[in-house]
């Protein structure tokens, strides 16, 4: 059992699953960073106290699942998302949508998913592929962060679907739920509220530890740190950051290429300079998180080490956090024709 | 990032995929490439990984000098916390931190074992005697 889905890779694992399964009913023009974009998917957050893998917890994209929800809400395309308590119900439901013609999204975790290389196997459950067919024993699989499709057995894709612990995907299966000709006035104003929410999110929530705010109380923290967990676990924190920082596919510059590439893909539709003008000040943070990374890195392999170069790293944050602030202070402002 | 800075380093993705970057051309407008990983990223991991190899080890001597049970060296194998003990297994937490005292863990039904067992993806047997199979 076959659907009929064409595979396309993507940076970002759920930028990747919303657009192939927009594909999938026939809306062809949401690109990857039209998709993130509108999915207002751009974020920071550095929570405290919470320890994730013994280092801290930082994220520079949005919830996982809002993506595809924000998404699929702005264009008006209703959805289909399920979850399970019990394995074979969740299996039932998953052949029932393939033997109806429907890939669909999975909320997976990557610990036990056989297709990974073991460097990248921890346990974080908001990974995310479609199914597309089932041939035999095993499930077609797109990945949306490969090249090419892959299987897994059906004992493996129930390990991954069910997997345990913070963001237990619990099953979960999502789809759009009807076919939707959607036109470029629908892509309007889908860009317009996404750029709204994210400026929103990313400067105004009223805690200390999100978005803007939030990359400057890293920037503080990572100043301290070297005094206060001693130099290797800096290190180990450092190396943490970074790799949230990339991720797969971010090319170091955590996400903010992405939203650089969706700023001038939204000026195409909505012709505006300061779209464009937004768009470098994300190009110039995106370059300043790689070049923070490279500090960092110089760090976590030994080859600096003194408070100055803890500050250094710090600096660059402060540095980024105030980029960041001018590009979504002056999207925040425009005024649409 | 320019197009021509797309690292193209040995990353540990590599092995499966090349991954897809956003970067900008000449003229600074953006598309994308393919990056067969970066250096920083890579290292990123392999501190990562280090770390965890020193974990397993001090664990393993703690289980050895009877300071832990070897539900410490499988958590620390399986890079679980107490929470995803207790997600996969159905005991609580304070069961399991129970259970890591060694006098605590000898007395464990065959039952209960066999929980800690599936939760590590190890037999009984190995699950005693802190043995690994690579998988």
């Amino acid at each position: 059992m076959k659907t009929d889905f064409k595979h396309i890779q993507a940076a970002h694992c759920e930028n990747g699953v919303t657009i192939n399964l927009l594909q999938s009913i026939g809306v062809n023009k949401i690109t990857e960073p039209l998709a993130f974009g509108i999915g207002s998917g751009l974020f920071y957050i550095y929570i405290p106290l919470l320890k994730i893998n013994n280092g801290p917890a930082i994220a520079f994209r949005t919830q996982p699942g809002l993506i595809f929800k924000r998404t699929c809400k702005a264009l008006d395309i209703p959805v289909v998302r399920k979850k399970f308590t019990s394995k074979p119900e969740a299996e039932k439901f998953l052949q029932e949508c393939l033997d109806a013609g429907q890939p669909v999204g999975c909320q997976v975790g990557v610990y036990y998913l056989t297709y990974f290389p073991k460097e990248y196997r921890f346990h974080f459950n908001a990974h995310n592929l479609i199914v597309y067919g089932s041939e035999g024993d095993n499930y077609l699989i797109s990945d949306p962060v490969m090249e090419n499709t892959t299987t897994l057995s059906r004992y493996e894709l129930e390990r991954v679907r069910f997997a345990k612990g913070a963001l237990a995907p619990r099953g979960q299966i999502y789809y759009p739920k009807e076919e939707k000709i959607i036109t470029d006035d629908v892509i309007r104003k889908a860009i317009k509220s996404g750029i709204k929410k994210n400026a929103h999110e990313m400067l105004n929530i009223p805690m200390f530890f999100i978005g803007v705010k939030g990359i400057r109380y890293t920037a503080k923290k990572i100043k301290n740190w070297r005094d206060k967990l001693g130099p290797k676990t800096a290190g180990l924190y450092l190396a943490q950051l970074v790799r949230m920082q990339e991720e797969i596919g971010t090319g170091g510059g955590g996400f903010r290429y992405i939203y650089g590439a969706f700023l001038q893909e939204a000026h195409a539709y909505l012709p505006n300079n300061t779209l464009l003008e937004s768009s470098k000040l994300m190009t110039q943070a995106g370059d300043l998180w790689r070049s923070a990374a490279v500090q960092a890195a110089g760090i976590y392999k030994g080859r600096i080490g003194s408070q100055a170069d803890f500050d250094v790293m710090g600096d660059y944050l402060l540095e980024i956090a105030e980029i960041e602030k001018k590009a979504f202070e002056s999207l925040a402002k425009i005024k649409w024709q | 990032m320019k197009k021509e800075e797309i690292p193209q380093d040995n990353g540990a993705l590599n092995k499966l995929t090349k991954e897809v970057v956003y970067a900008v051309d000449k003229d600074g407008n953006y598309s994308t490439d393919l990056s067969t990983g970066w250096e920083i990223k890579t290292t990123a991991l392999d501190v990562a990984w280090d770390d965890i190899a020193q974990r397993i080890a001090a664990a393993k001597q703690k289980v050895l000098n009877k300071e832990a049970s070897p539900l410490l060296f499988f958590m620390e194998y399986r890079l679980m916390d107490i929470a995803i003990v207790a997600a996969y297994s159905g005991f609580w937490k304070l069961t399991i931190k129970q259970h890591l005292k060694p006098a605590v863990f000898e007395k464990l039904s065959t039952e209960k074992l066999q929980r800690y067992a599936e939760t590590f993806n190890v037999t009984v047997e190995d699950l005693k005697n802190m043995i690994v199979h690579e998988d």
